[in-house]
């Protein structure tokens, strides 16, 4: 308990001793973590993206003349079923078709209602379970007899993905970069300190005092370093995402009708995991500028 | 209390001591002496388990210091007391405080330590230094408070590295009698000296190393001539231009005064 309260407070003296360079170091990362962050959230609203594609695209359409009788349609159905990859294949009536456009065409739905004959045809949805095998089944489906059209957005599916995918890694390995630089920022801010206390060190270490009672006060440094950081990245980031959303969301939506993540969303969530970062880069930095120091 | 079996020590090709076997007993007051790049530094820093040996044995008390692994050396350290020729305390912080510093490191309770710091402060007959810092105070006073925060602890060795080498010879021969004293009461010493009026005066063990063997184990006298590894000029000849300027090095640091 006292060796707990020892060691914060010499922290926060280490921390005033060294206070320019801390300060100039907290600025470095704190840079760091907020380009971090806008990695971040760039990476979270692609994946977001992604499964929003995913999920609308996951299925093939085939669309039936209008002589194929529902019987017919509920032969293809059952062979499908038979199918590797397929979750599910149901007969879509051209009247429930024309209800969902209505639905998806909301306020202007209203267009259609001059239409007199509804010029939608009849189909067969199949949901698959696995984007591999579409190719396949969407050619097995063209070759059914009454089908006159396969609509089947595999292409798209792909090309987004990979590209989704591209985006993800590339920000991963953005960050890993800025990980590993803000750790090194740190450890050269303790590497000072513990230079400017290196007699006490040495004394502490004749008298017997253990290595992680030694460590304790930079590593809580560190720590400190990390978290303030992290913390005022996450402020500065989260109220910059939220007035963006606020702004452009809507457009975003219309646009690529997708929706951007909400902010609270992302504080409430991520918050956590930007200290816990600084945490892990405080306590990587300190330990690392430490070893060479404090061992034997 | 100490014991080296068969320890050889080397750094790269150069060895520092060779297959060296020596027992200090339990209230022994042992000079270890011998020209410089002799390998004292080197034996001490084995006891401390500052280095590893490259070979045999150093045992301390009941501990295998060779067998340490890196947990265990700060239980050994607080079996050991040390002392250094530049005194080694801490500028921002008082007399008290200096002392006090050593048993809050290990974790003593207040309580002992408002106890303990004033008694061995009274020892050492610096108590009304108490509250000054180390450089309001003489060497020999810098001395003492040095020794007071070795000895705080109450530990049953203390190694004391050429502690009167920057000390006039009466502030010197004082450091000795508290050294005398602290002997008396049970505390084995190991003092590395080039001080010969010291050695010959005190007739206490005397045992000599050169070039990493011990070469002389006897009660008696220092049997160099001073000159060839204290710290005067005339003798810088004969040692490594390393050592002159560790030498020069701590005559500026502690000697000003
Ligand atoms: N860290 C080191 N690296 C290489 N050689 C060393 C090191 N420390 C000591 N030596 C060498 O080992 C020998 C013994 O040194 P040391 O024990 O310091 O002697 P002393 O303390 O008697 O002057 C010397 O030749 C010295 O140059
Ligand atoms: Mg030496």
């Amino acid at each position: 308990m006292r060796t707990l309260f020892y060691t914060i407070k010499q922290s926060f003296i280490q921390f005033g001793r060294n206070f320019n360079m801390s300060i100039i170091s907290i600025f470095a990362i704190t840079c760091m973590m907020m380009i971090l962050s806008l990695f971040f959230i760039l990476a979270i609203n692609v994946n977001a993206a992604a499964e929003t594609v995913k999920g609308e695209y996951d299925s093939i359409e085939l669309f039936l003349l209008d002589e194929t009788s529902e019987e017919d349609a509920q032969v293809m159905i059952d062979d499908m079923k038979k199918q590797e990859g397929v979750a599910d294949a149901y007969y879509k009536t051209k009247d429930e078709a024309m209800a969902e456009f209505k639905e998806r065409w909301g306020e202007n739905g209203y267009l259609l209602d001059s239409l007199e004959d509804n010029p939608l045809p009849n189909s067969v949805v199949i949901q698959i379970a696995d984007l591999e095998k579409a190719d396949a089944l969407a050619e097995r489906a063209s070759s059914y007899e009454g089908v006159e059209d396969v609509k089947y957005y595999k292409g798209t599916v792909d090309k987004l993905l990979r590209a989704t995918r591209f985006i993800q890694i590339s920000a991963v390995i953005i960050m890993i970069f800025l990980i590993i630089v803000s750790i090194i920022i740190v450890s050269n801010t303790i590497k000072l300190t513990v230079f400017n206390r290196s007699d006490e060190i040495s004394i502490m270490k004749y008298v017997g005092a253990t290595n992680w009672f030694i460590r304790g006060p930079f590593l809580v440094e560190g720590i400190i370093i990390g978290v303030i950081s992290a913390a005022i990245a996450v402020g500065v980031t989260a109220f910059a995402y939220d007035k963006l959303v606020d702004a452009v969301g809507d457009q975003v939506y219309s646009m690529l009708s997708m929706p951007m993540v909400p902010g609270d969303f992302l504080i409430y969530n991520f918050a956590w995991i930007f200290v816990a970062l600084g945490v892990a880069v405080g306590s990587c930095g300190s330990i690392i500028s430490m070893r060479r120091f404090l061992n034997a | 209390m100490i014991v080296f079996e068969n320890v050889t020590k080397r750094y790269k090709s150069n060895v520092a001591l060779d297959n060296v076997s020596v027992k200090i007993n339990k209230g022994d007051f042992v000079f270890l002496v011998g020209p410089s790049g002799a390998g004292k530094s080197t034996f001490i820093k084995l006891i401390l388990k500052e280095i590893k040996a490259d070979k045999g044995t150093v045992k301390v008390k009941d501990i295998d210091v060779t067998k340490l692994s890196a947990r265990g050396v700060p239980k050994l350290r607080r079996n050991i007391g040390i002392v250094f020729q530049d005194f080694r305390l801490l500028p921002k912080k008082t007399v008290y405080e200096n002392v006090a510093f050593a048993m809050e490191i290990i974790h003593k309770p207040r309580k002992l330590i408002k106890k303990d710091v004033p008694q061995v402060l009274t020892m050492m007959g610096i108590l009304d230094k108490a509250n000054k810092y180390p450089d309001e105070l003489s060497a020999g006073e810098q001395q003492r408070v040095a020794i007071a925060r070795a000895i705080v602890n109450k530990p049953r060795i203390l190694i004391a590295d050429e502690p009167t080498g920057n000390l006039d010879p009466n502030t010197a021969w004082e450091i000795m009698q508290l050294l005398n004293d602290l002997n008396q009461h049970g505390i084995t010493i190991l003092m590395v000296t080039h001080a010969k009026d010291i050695v010959d005066k005190m007739g206490k063990r005397v045992i000599a190393i050169e070039d990493g063997k011990i070469v002389r184990d006897e009660f008696g006298m220092y049997g160099y001539q001073e000159a060839l590894a204290a710290g005067n000029e005339s003798a810088f000849d004969t040692i490594s231009v390393n050592r002159r300027r560790t030498i020069k090095r701590r005559f500026r640091r502690g000697g000003g005064r």
